[in-house]
């Protein structure tokens, strides 16, 4: 009964279908069925929040999802909400204000970043590092994370610091 | 790391699960939101032969109010308790919690149901019930058993629920009208494990308490209704009567030691919860002497 299971999701809009073991996690299969790996893989049990994807709409950490349980989901990834433009802004107000260094968090922190700023357009920082609690940064110290957060939720709403 | 090989089957509606716990009994374990499981699965802490998904029994996710009562479903998820207009009117306690489990993330996928069942002495929900006054609601091959929350509970990730049952829904009384209530607890971060907490909720009458229900979490092997509430209520509070509660307290603990804390230290901040939380519900801030942590 540890035979694979077929499974059919969408991944960034694309259908996709595979056979996989139970025991995979839905970052791993990303990364290395898909060859997505831009999701990242830092402590595989939901705390560092650098495998952050979103399932049907709503972000969730890829390494506590099996494959299997994705099947008929609609996944989105970095790679879809990059390609997609969605983020553009929020990623140069990374870039500009320096809110990454070596670079491993920075895709589950725009996830996580993206999700906030949908369901609340002018949050303040107090708000930022609260929905942003369950990403972790070693290199940064968070400032200008939240920085580049807060000025994206600026920008996008029309507003001046 | 990377869970060990298991085998999967989803299961297509309750008596499927109810039949495949059967036949399996321990070899199997339930799948709701995963967010306990996979980590420990990941860590390799727990290697079940079998998961049961049961994340497509829509009909156990939701929130319902029928008279008095307010029924959770097993599945609803912690973001769903944080949105739903039921839980803020009846059962407001609960919305504040919510707010303190995990991250948005993990609130997305986990579930009020996986998390009683799971039974971390350290986490909110569980608490929750006891405050509450929950009634658990299983379904077994006996049918359905209806436990209340202060006798669910038995020991660290330890329930009465036998490998055979389902936990499907729990039901609420919905807040009585002038109640009032507090939740805090103290952690490193936003969304770590508690440290300590507390969920308390109250009735107050002139200046005191009428009715007083403290459940605390992180001071045991289970969370904790505390009994010596009763020391509050019907008297008029005063820093004697506070300190005399406070440390009738202290003999109900026993609290754990770990990396987080002492159990010294868990002890203290018990206190601390206790004299904000009494001192916040009747606006008396001349009872926060010592209350700072």
């Amino acid at each position: 009964m540890t035979a694979t299971i077929a499974i059919a999701l969408s991944v960034n809009g694309e259908l996709v279908e595979a056979n996989v073991l139970p025991r995979l996690n839905l970052a791993d299969f990303l990364r290395e069925h898909l060859k997505l790996t831009g999701t990242h893989v830092g402590c595989e049990h939901g705390v560092c929040g650098a495998c952050t994807v979103r399932v049907n709409g709503d972000i969730v950490r890829s390494c506590l999802m099996l494959a299997v349980q994705t099947h008929k989901a609609a996944i989105e990834t970095i790679e879809g909400v990059s390609d997609s433009g969605e983020i553009a802004d929020l990623q140069s107000a990374f870039r500009e204000r320096n809110a990454l260094q070596c670079g491993f968090c920075t895709p589950g922190m725009l996830m996580a970043a993206q999700d906030l700023l949908k369901q609340s357009p002018c949050p303040d920082r107090e708000r930022i590092r609260e929905h942003l609690s369950g990403n972790y940064c070693r290199c940064t110290g968070y400032q200008a994370i939240v920085d580049a957060i807060e000025s994206t939720a600026w920008a996008r709403t029309g507003r001046r610091p | 790391m990377k869970a060990a090989a298991f085998a999967y089957v989803r299961a297509t509606s309750v008596e499927n699960a109810l039949e495949l716990l059967s036949v399996h009994g321990e070899a199997a374990k339930l799948l709701s939101g995963g967010q306990s499981l996979v980590p420990a699965m990941n860590l390799r802490l727990v290697a079940p032969e079998l998961i049961v998904d049961i994340g497509e029994l829509t009909e156990l996710r939701g929130v319902a109010v029928k008279g008095e009562v307010l029924t959770i479903g097993a599945l609803t998820r912690h973001a769903d308790l944080l949105k739903s207009r039921e839980i803020a009117a009846h059962a407001p306690l609960l919305k504040d919690a919510v707010a303190h489990v995990a991250h948005p993330a993990i609130r997305n996928r986990g579930t009020i149901g996986g998390s009683l069942a799971h039974a971390d002495p350290a986490s909110e929900l569980p608490a929750c019930m006891l405050t509450l006054g929950a009634t658990i609601i299983a379904r077994g091959p006996g049918g359905e058993r209806r436990i209340a929350a202060n006798e669910f509970f038995v020991g660290i990730y330890e329930t009465t629920l036998t490998p055979q049952e389902l936990l499907v829904a729990v039901e609420l009384p919905v807040n009585p009208k002038n109640s009032t209530h507090f939740f805090h607890e103290f952690a490193r971060r936003h969304g770590d494990y508690a440290i300590v907490g507390l969920a308390a909720q109250a009735s107050i009458k002139d200046g005191r308490f009428a009715d007083l229900r403290l459940g605390f979490f992180a001071v045991g092997d289970r969370p904790l209704l505390a009994k010596s509430a009763s020391k509050l209520v019907d008297v008029a509070i005063t820093p004697a009567v506070l300190s005399e509660a406070a440390s009738a307290l202290d003999d109900e603990l026993d609290p754990l030691e770990d990396q987080q804390a002492t159990a010294a230290m868990r002890r203290h901040l018990a206190k601390v919860l206790l004299t904000r939380c009494v001192s916040l519900l009747l606006a008396r801030s001349d009872l926060r002497a010592g209350a700072s942590a």
